[in-house]
């Protein structure tokens, strides 16, 4: 067992892991974190989904002594000071879940998405979020969503192009 | 009319009977299904309306429901009907569900019932409770009670409104001493009254009105939520480890072979093979390098999935039952029909194969159980939180009061899923460790052991006369046991870790037809169930899965019923309209196919594009009907088929919709939306893999589900709100749809019947070549 020093949304902590062990589990049961979710453990559903360096990475295949120094965001720390991310905004307001255990996935991934490309269109959005898997049928409003929040990111944008 | 005739399915459980072969023996009523009447456990007591609903001195109103959630947003619908009927913001109604310490056992997740059955207590509890109000207000007043009104929780003198009291005021914190009449029933059926009448429709301002649900905010946000968060102090993990063979046995467990892992040991109870560790991976370490010597059994499964259809329609069946269809005199009777197609100038016959399909939920299932002494507590996202504690307290042989379960959010279910099994294999290692234990299952066990979707052959016949008129409808589901294991877990041997334990399966047997919409001249329904392939612990263990053997006999009956129209010359839609009576199935048929521009063919429905062009993408438009769960649900579609891929795109959908009263018209499209992209993944893609050893189908690459890339451009409701009918259920109409409506469609584009679902593309560009 090592002791790990992760920055985990902007905040450094300490957690103790395997080295192999996957940083799923660092996070969920070592910090009890409650965003990303074990849906597979073999990076096919996306419900483990975390930011790493503002890429979208499947936590339940990344050993915790890959990411170093790295800076980690989760959707436990899209809300910021009680303000949601325009995704979680998104979400709420179209409804998109169900379940909703697969939401921190889509969310993520859009995230990782949109924070470089709010002014992504339908197809990009479809071919990034293309191996998020939704048992319950979400997609749909999911979609309508990820378009919503891209959006108001890019209204928000302070030197984003924006397309008509 | 038809809507008498809908509830089969729970007809079935029941009163349900059958035809037991090798005894001969027939039942008048299913044994089985009795016993589960006389078990079921009551909960909190359902004749105190204390047990509903209560008001604190915040005013916030507290309903308990013996009901769950499976992600359609039901506690918001609830908190919409207390709130109509107390007169209070629907925000400050709390509706807990399925904790057996505080609700009733109102059946739980079941046959769409959520509200159209699930509503009747609360609706009548809140409406008494108003009544109770109002007379201690008109006391406290000094007024008639016809002088006063209500308004967000606070009754007021309708012509002088400064004079009032509120709720909270009247009864905060304390308890209404006030009891209701119980109809007895325990399950679905479950419903009180007092003697208030609740509210007329037409008085309606909350139902009705379109609310977002605030689950989500937390869904989205990371809150604590579902099953897979509760990790109590001193908690284990557990793992089982199942057998490559499936029905092999575990002869020798090689202890030293997780020596390496602190605090990990093995657990073995008959077939039953986990391990515990003190944290997550360690227990996914110890199962993966626990070292099991299993018997050496044959593989189970004759033939694997090549042979699944052959080896149905060999077997002999285990029950069979038929049922004429309006009009027919009693069960059991196909003759009619048999003699009627014997006579017929032209018989049209087809026969339909439908996979075994896996639950597959997104998360698999997961349980945490903490037993202490003669005492247990499980949190579980079970659909059914009432049986399974009594599942468990006979499991543990403990007193079925001292066992509880907290039903928490978890991962969509969509019938008798594997939901139940973790938290029966918690509950075993917490008994047996003394401590508490939290159970994941692995994606492969979420896929490969959770209880399957009966595959089916579905035979269907019609007999023609001279003038193309009908003379005789027979459709004959042959298939796996729709209850192969019980529609429920309230006894061991409803799960694996049961069977593997010593616990003898049960002989329950239903296929299920479905709920008829046409009026056929001697029509019969017939349905027979085979053996499963393994007896005890099968990962091909059958039981119901969303629009249980709907979806089967309807992609065989909607199918069919294109193919008459068909062979009659007639456009299938004009076909339906001919024979349809309900009024309300004849207004989804229209209202869908009108939306959808549904334009007749010259040819009249005998292959579009691909018989005349040699055009890569063919374009076809099909529709297919279902009434179930008191709604009525038609899907018309077009699809966009590739001939060099065989790749099918359902590129736009309409549905059509009548679920009676509409709660929530928010809630009811978010269902249908999900209904088509689950519908679609099940049409399409969905089908458990395989050989004569094994399940093969293990993650989401062995089992494809439809994904993003699979949306349609352009999706239609139309929701035909009827407030003056019955809550019906929109759950489960419409999904039973989709493998006609889309078969019909590629028929349409291309001219080729494909009778088979999962409509893969290997499978249709075979049949195009």
């Amino acid at each position: 067992m090592t002791s790990f020093t992760l920055n985990i949304d902007g905040i450094k902590r300490k957690v103790i892991a395997r080295d192999d062990e996957p940083l799923l589990y660092a996070l969920t049961d070592g910090l009890k974190l409650k965003g990303p979710k074990f849906g597979c453990g073999v990076a096919q559903c996306g419900a483990c989904t975390v930011l790493i360096d503002g890429s979208a990475v499947r936590s339940c295949v990344l050993p915790t002594s890959a990411v170093g120094s790295k800076q980690i965001r989760t959707l436990d720390g899209l809300t910021v000071n009680g303000k949601p991310h325009p995704l979680q905004a998104a979400f709420v307001d179209e409804q998109a879940a169900q379940c909703g255990y697969c939401a921190n996935g889509w969310i993520m991934t859009a995230a990782a998405l949109l924070e470089k490309n709010p002014n992504a269109d339908e197809a990009q959005i479809r071919d990034a979020l293309g191996n998020i898997q939704c048992r319950c049928g979400t997609h749909i409003a999911i979609l309508r969503a990820v378009k919503k929040a891209g959006q108001m990111m890019a209204a928000n944008a302070p030197t984003g192009k924006r397309t008509t | 009319m038809t809507h008498v005739q809908l509830n089969r399915r729970e007809l079935l459980l029941t009163t349900g009977a059958l035809v037991v072969y090798g005894t001969g023996l027939v039942l008048a009523t299913d044994a089985a299904a009795q016993t589960a009447a006389t078990a079921s456990p009551v909960g909190p007591d359902p004749t105190l309306l204390d047990t509903w609903i209560s008001i604190a001195p915040s005013g916030l109103v507290t309903v308990n429901s013996g009901k769950m959630d499976c992600g359609q947003g039901l506690g918001l619908a609830y908190a919409q009907i207390v709130a109509e009927e107390l007169d209070v913001a629907v925000d400050t109604v709390q509706v807990t569900l399925g904790d057996t310490r505080l609700s009733p056992n109102q059946g739980g997740g079941s046959a769409s019932s959520g509200l159209r059955q699930g509503a009747n207590p609360l609706r009548n509890a809140a409406a008494e409770a108003r009544r109770i109000l109002i007379a201690a207000a008109a006391e406290k007043l000094a007024q008639p009670t016809d002088a006063l009104a209500v308004e967000n929780g606070r009754v007021f003198v309708a012509a002088n409104p400064t004079l009032g009291v509120t709720y909270a005021e009247l009864i905060g914190g304390k308890s209404f001493a006030t009891t209701l009449k119980w109809n007895r029933q325990v399950g679905n059926g479950m419903d009180v009254q007092g003697t208030a009448k609740p509210k007329d429709a037409s008085q309606y301002r909350v139902v009705g009105k379109g609310f977002k649900r605030q689950d989500i905010a937390d869904k989205v946000g990371a809150k604590e939520h579902y099953t897979a968060h509760i990790r109590p102090a001193n908690l284990l993990h557990g793992r089982a480890i199942r057998p490559v063979i499936a029905g092999a046995m575990p002869l020798v467990v090689d202890a030293t072979s997780i020596a390496g892992i602190k605090g990990a040991k093995h657990f073995v109870k008959g077939g039953f093979v986990a391990v515990v560790a003190e944290n997550e991976w360690d227990a996914v370490r110890a199962a993966r390098m626990l070292k099991v010597t299993w018997s050496d059994v044959p593989g189970p499964f004759a033939g694997g999935e090549e042979k699944v259809f052959d080896y149905i329609r060999a077997a002999k069946p285990t029950a069979s039952n038929a049922i004429p269809i309006f009009g027919g005199k009693k069960d059991y009777d196909a003759q009619p029909t048999l003699v009627a197609l014997a006579a017929s100038k032209r018989v049209v016959e087809a026969e339909y194969e439908c996979a075994f399909q896996s639950h597959a939920r997104m998360a698999p299932s997961c349980g945490v159980a903490d037993v202490r002494g003669d005492h247990a507590q499980i949190w579980s996202d079970t659909q059914k939180p009432h049986f399974l504690k009594v599942g468990i307290a006979k499991f543990l042989q403990l007193p079925v009061e001292n066992v509880q379960v907290k039903w928490m959010h978890g991962a969509g279910s969509y019938g008798r899923s594997d939901a139940d099994e973790a938290p029966f294999e918690a509950a075993l290692l917490s008994q047996a460790f003394g401590r508490p234990v939290r159970v994941q299952w692995s994606r492969q066990e979420g896929i490969a052991w959770d209880p399957k979707a009966p595959a089916g052959v579905i035979t269907m016949k019609a007999g023609l006369d001279e003038a193309n008129n009908l003379t005789g409808w027979l459709l004959k589901a042959k298939g796996f046991n729709g209850w192969d294991i019980k529609f429920n877990a309230e006894s061991p041997e409803h799960v694996l870790v049961g069977m593997l334990t010593g616990h003898k399966k049960w002989t329950g047997f239903n296929f299920n037809t479905p709920e008829e919409s046409y009026r056929f001249p001697k029509h019969v329904h017939w349905w027979e169930t085979v053996p499963p392939y393994l007896e005890q612990a099968s990962p091909l263990r059958t039981a119901h899965m969303r629009a249980p053997q709907e979806m089967q006999t309807h992609f065989g009956q909607e199918c069919f019923v294109d193919e008459v129209a068909s062979a009659c010359g007639m456009d299938p839609v004009d076909f339906r309209l001919k024979h349809l009576q309900d009024p309300r199935e004849l207004e989804v048929v229209k209202a869908a196919t009108q939306k959808l521009g549904w334009g007749k063919r010259a040819n009249k429905g005998d292959g579009g594009e691909g018989k005349t062009s040699n055009a890569k993408i063919m374009r076809g438009r099909g529709m297919a009907l279902h009434a179930g769960y008191q709604a009525y649900a038609a899907v018309a579609c077009e699809v966009e088929v590739n001939r060099d891929s065989g790749k099918i795109w359902v590129k736009r959908v309409v549905i059509a919709h009548d679920c009676g009263l509409i709660v929530n018209p928010i809630g009811v499209r978010a269902a249908l939306e999900g209904q088509i992209m689950q519908g679609i993944s099940r049409a399409l893609y969905e089908e458990v893999h395989f050989t004569e050893t094994q399940v093969t189908s293990v993650d989401w690459q062995s089992y494809r589900i439809a994904n993003m890339q699979d949306m349609p451009a352009e999706i239609e409701l139309v929701l035909l709100n009827r407030p003056d009918k019955p809550i019906g259920g929109a759950g489960e109409p419409a999904i039973a749809c989709f493998p006609a409506a889309i078969a019909n469609a590629v028929f349409d584009a291309t001219g080729v019947r494909i009778r088979r679902y999962p409509l893969t593309p290997e499978r249709v560009k075979a049949l195009l070549a």
